[in-house]
């Protein structure tokens, strides 16, 4: 995994795939990438700390509570990864 | 010979459809073995049997609609054998009663408050409402739980030796269940539940209300430090820092730990937290969380997480569904700072926790800002008065400050 390079194209339909698994109603077509995820999604701490840990299984990426406020928008946490994993 | 009967699991609850045996005649069971899956207002619980034995006889076909306390099954105990003469006794129809919880004969265990004065009598809280409806004097009868406590099967057999058995027919248990029920009707079905527990509570149950602020700095801080110690599937989530205070607070103040059933307060030893959980499609479930006061950080996380996980997938046991002792709501994360709970009726209190929020704060002539809570307390009047919930926030405090030594 960690010797291809991911597109910030692949990190978005991750991201999207893990959170519609918590929120199988979400409509990702229309969702802003750059509005608070998890109140658009009605995302609690528990169903966010599960994304958290869904995120580290695939990309290997155990991210500190004290990084948790980076993690707003989808497109934060697309950068939030990037920097991570490169 | 015993009789399983439908439970109640909540206040709510008036029937449920019988989606699958787990066992047959001649299996054995232990007290708390998994008999049954029930389909309910709130997903398919899987029901569990209430004492040892044998199972003799199934008397519900799977898809049948059983209203709460319609026999099921019959049992006989492991030991005595079955007498093969006994006709079917079935004691006076116990008319299901849909507003009245029944605490289920796991609570046999918690009995009425430990400050046995003189000659009090220990009775299980099923088994006082028993006799009070069977007309059994409870002084006649003689107690076979722990501490000579008095339970159901106590009951039920003083009521079989007191009167010869009416040929009266139980309400028929048998009544044909709709088609597999679909998402709208099961939102419907939740909808009704909610309505008619919360209808009823704000009927009955005289709410006061107070509140307090707590300073979150200690407890946030240790939490932060835990954390950076654990991977992040072990992480701890502040919730449960404020189930355990909550636990730990009702120890110091156990009045708040209990039900109102026949116009007394009944406080429970065990201290089972019925945490609301939210489910996406709309409704609540407030399944329990059983001994929160005994289980450490680590365990109550992973209760919280089993629990969360099975609510949402509607997968809950019975006993989750129906011992509560008292009901713990947070809501801060959808950003609101107070609530103001109604009550789970029989239980006489509900703790509801807001958003952490950084505010002002003065201590000590110092002004600064500091990560702060709002906890309310919902409590029943008729079981305690707002000094001893001032009592419980204070507590709740001071165990929250002293989350290290928890």
């Amino acid at each position: 995994m960690r010797t291809m390079t991911i597109t910030e194209a692949d990190l978005q339909s991750t991201i999207f795939r893990l959170l519609g698994q918590i929120a199988p109603e979400a409509d990702f077509e229309t969702l802003d990438l750059n509005v608070d995820v998890r109140e658009a999604l009605d995302i609690d701490s528990f169903d966010f700390l599960n994304f958290l840990i869904a995120l580290d299984e695939v990309y290997g990426v155990d991210i500190p509570e004290t990084d948790y406020g980076k993690l707003v928008s989808v497109e934060d946490i697309v950068q939030y990864l990037q920097a991570r994993i490169a | 010979m015993s009789e399983y009967r439908m439970p109640s699991l909540g206040a709510d609850m008036e029937a449920g459809v019988l989606v699958e045996w787990k066992v047959k005649p001649g299996d054995h069971v232990k007290r708390g073995d998994i008999i049954a899956d029930v389909e309910t207002d709130k997903g398919i619980i899987e029901v569990e049997v209430f004492e040892d034995g044998v199972i003799d006889e199934i008397l519900i076909q799977p898809d049948t609609k059983v209203p709460v306390g319609a026999v099921m099954a019959l049992l006989h105990s492991d030991v005595t054998r079955p007498e093969p003469a006994v006709t079917v006794e079935r004691a006076t129809p116990e008319p299901p009663h849909p507003a009245e919880p029944q605490p289920t004969g796991r609570q046999a265990v918690a009995v009425s408050p430990a400050r046995t004065n003189g000659h009090r009598i220990r009775v299980s809280p099923i088994a006082r409402k028993l006799a009070a409806e069977l007309g059994i004097d409870l002084k006649t009868v003689q107690g076979t739980g722990p501490n000579g406590a008095i339970n159901r099967e106590d009951i039920e057999r003083a009521a079989a030796l007191k009167e010869k058995p009416k040929a009266e027919a139980l309400p028929s248990p048998v009544e044909a269940a709709g088609q597999p029920s679909t998402i709208a009707d099961f939102q419907t079905g939740m909808r009704r539940a909610i309505a008619a527990a919360m209808a009823r509570a704000n009927r009955e149950i005289p709410h006061y209300y107070l509140e307090t602020q707590i300073d979150m700095s200690r407890p946030l801080r240790w939490l932060e430090e835990e954390n950076l110690k654990r991977p992040i599937k072990d992480r701890i989530l502040p919730a449960v820092l404020l189930i355990k205070a909550v636990a730990k607070a009702l120890t110091d103040v156990p009045e708040l730990n209990g039900y109102w059933l026949d116009d007394q307060l009944q406080v429970q030893e065990a201290i089972h937290i019925g945490f609301a959980i939210a489910l996406r499609q709309g409704g609540l479930v407030t399944p329990a969380l059983h001994h929160a006061d005994l289980k450490s950080f680590d365990e109550l996380m992973a209760d919280l997480r089993d629990l969360i996980t099975r609510t949402r997938a509607g997968r809950l046991r019975s006993s989750e569904l129906s011992d509560a002792t008292v009901t713990v709501t947070s809501l801060g994360d959808r950003g609101v700072e107070k609530v103001y709970g109604v009550i789970y009726p029989p239980q006489v209190a509900l703790v509801g926790f807001g958003k952490i929020m950084e505010q002002p704060w003065a201590e000590r002539g110092m002004l600064g800002l500091r990560p702060v809570m709002t906890a309310t307390l919902a409590g029943d009047h008729r079981a305690t008065d707002g000094l001893k919930g001032a009592q419980f926030l204070e507590a709740l405090t001071q165990r929250l400050q002293e989350v290290d030594k928890s």
